[in-house]
């Protein structure tokens, strides 16, 4: 596992340093928490998170289960606004406005920005091409050239476009995993969200499938901003250009993916990322 | 330690019983099936479908007589009682699933299960002192909105069951591609649940299509076909439960024919029914 790590963080490295400059810039700030509390009930999920998230970075976030990694990515988009119980505080930043303010519809933050979940989600009575649309479509965009032009660019961005592109009009359902979980992604990409918040999208899959998402994300990061939660620590290294360790609830540290596997300031950051426990 | 043996036996007994209980559920219904159609059978003629019921002299008189009106009438009663009882049935299930914290829905999960233990007869009587008091007379309306008490609670309930049987990642699938609350349940759950809706609505429509009891003093009754389609409504009108009923305590043996000829009309009504929603909502793509 060790060499494995080492080589993935070397190929980084190149790519990192010459973006270097981003990770101090606040202007290159596309998203970030202030203080961000999440409770339910009495229980707190996540307690005072500060994290900056950088503009096309992907931001990886890590730790052992139940440490609120994925509590705090469902604050960014508010999916918590279902969950009745569920409280929010604290400041959560896009483009330097408060999604949480009120006079700011949840729905249009959905939309900028986006999310991929741990399992496919395809709409199971939908065809392929319906399914990548449906955001669009669901709200009224009837135009068949705008819809393909869509369709085909989301499912070329998700690397499906050439397996599907003659039965867009079969069931969704009808995909392998791995595919229904690109086709999670076009549909996601679809909308154009300026950030991508995808949870633990492989967790699912088989290690090939595992291995498209990963190139994808590499590629994606140019046109979005992601954040992905992660169980694999060797998946946070591949795809990551900044990494943030979460622990009970609690921000431990955050960095340059580089830094943190190589030379993480906190001794629990370093045992976990060790192996030692998680 | 039992023995492989004594195991195998337990297992053999186990299964028999099964089946055991299953043809034991089964039995009735065919039973009943069976019964209806010998007794009945012979009372089926052209006559029967096209006539009305009339007097009982008609009968013994050798004129023809037949339950048309019995017939259409049941089918209006029936289609109101859906037409008020499946969009607010409807309503309160995607309530009762979309919505569980709402504060409203303790309350509506209470009333909907005591209205659906409530006895039937006492439905009637609501629909009396609601719609026949007010209105003067006995009408269509009055017992559709009787059976439509009589669907509600189990439309409410099945709908329920129907969309909380489609996970809950499909919602928040759809509120993530920045659908709003209303599109995301009208777009995807329902399509995705549309089977079990119809189920549930047949099971509801067949439920209240065997009731006579509410019709009592809601639709009445009656010997005659009206002489336009808005009399059905407005005013009293003969449906087959409430007919079988009247016809089997009557003194005529021809009557107690039709009588069972009516509950054959009542069977292939509700199978047929079931039929045709079985083969609407044939899924299109298989989950």
């Amino acid at each position: 596992m060790e060499p494995d790590i080492v080589r993935e963080n070397n190929t980084l490295k190149q790519t990192t340093t010459e973006h270097n400059k981003s990770f101090t810039d606040e202007s290159e700030i596309r998203m970030q928490t202030r203080n961000l509390s999440v409770h339910y009930g009495s229980a707190i999920g996540v307690q005072d998170v500060t994290l900056p998230v950088y503009n096309n970075k992907v931001t990886a976030l890590i730790g052992p289960s139940g440490c609120g990694k994925t509590t705090y990515l469902r604050a960014l988009n508010r999916m918590h606004d279902l969950t009745r119980g569920t409280i929010v505080s604290g400041e959560v930043l896009l483009d330097g406005k408060n999604i949480y303010d009120p006079s700011i519809d949840p729905v249009i933050i959905r939309r900028r920005v986006g999310m991929v979940f741990q399992k496919p989600t395809p709409f199971p009575t939908m065809s392929i091409f319906d399914n990548v649309v449906a955001g669009l479509k669901l709200v009224g965009i009837r135009n068949k050239n705008l819809l393909n032009d869509v369709n085909e660019r989301a499912l070329r961005q998700a690397a499906l476009f050439d397996e599907v592109k003659d039965r867009l009009d079969k069931p969704a359902t009808s995909l392998s995993g791995g595919q229904q979980q690109r086709l999670s992604i076009a549909r996601a990409l679809a909308v154009e969200p300026e950030v991508l918040l995808m949870d633990e999208p492989t967790s699912s899959l088989d290690p090939q499938s595992t291995n498209r998402i990963e190139e994808l994300i590499h590629t994606l990061k140019e046109q979005v901003t992601i954040i992905i939660v992660t169980h694999n620590m060797q998946q946070a290294g591949r795809v990551s250009d900044q990494t943030a360790f979460f622990y009970v609830g609690n921000l431990v540290e955050t960095g340059e993916t580089k830094t943190i596997f190589t030379n993480p300031k906190e001794s629990r950051t370093e045992d976990y990322i060790s192996g030692r426990f998680g | 330690m039992k023995t492989l043996r004594q195991r195998y036996i337990r297992d053999r007994i186990m299964v028999s019983l099964l089946i055991i209980s299953t043809i034991i559920v089964l039995l009735p219904l065919l039973i009943i099936i069976f019964y209806v159609f010998v007794n009945g059978i012979s009372a089926l003629s052209w006559d029967f479908f096209t006539q009305e019921l009339g007097s009982p002299g008609r009968a013994m008189q050798g004129r023809p007589t037949g339950l048309v009106h019995t017939i259409i009438g049941t089918l209006v009663v029936d289609s109101l009682a859906l037409i008020f009882a499946v969009p607010i049935g409807i309503g309160a299930g995607i309530m009762l699933s979309e919505f569980p914290d709402h504060r409203l829905n303790p309350t509506l999960r209470v009333m909907n299960d005591t209205l659906n233990g409530m006895p039937a007869v006492l439905k009637g009587l609501l629909a009396f002192v609601l719609i026949v008091k007010p209105m003067g007379t006995f009408s269509g309306i009055a017992g559709g909105v009787a059976l439509a008490f009589v669907m509600l609670p189990i439309v409410a309930r099945s709908t329920e069951s129907a969309l909380m049987s489609i996970p809950w990642s499909i919602r928040e699938a759809g509120l993530a591609i920045g659908l709003p609350r209303w599109r995301v349940i009208n777009s995807t759950i329902i399509p995705a649940a549309r089977f079990g809706l119809v189920t549930g609505m047949l099971i509801a429509f067949a439920r209240a299509a065997g009731e006579a009891a509410p019709l009592l003093f809601t639709s009445f009754g009656n010997n005659y076909l009206s002489n336009h389609w808005t009399g059905m409504i407005f005013g009293p009108v003969d449906t087959l439960p409430q007919r079988l009923y009247s016809l089997a305590i009557s003194p005529y043996s021809h009557w107690h024919e039709m009588g069972w000829a009516a509950a054959i009309v009542l069977l292939g009504f509700v199978i047929f029914s079931f039929l045709v929603a079985r083969i609407a909502t044939r899924q299109k793509f298989y989950t």
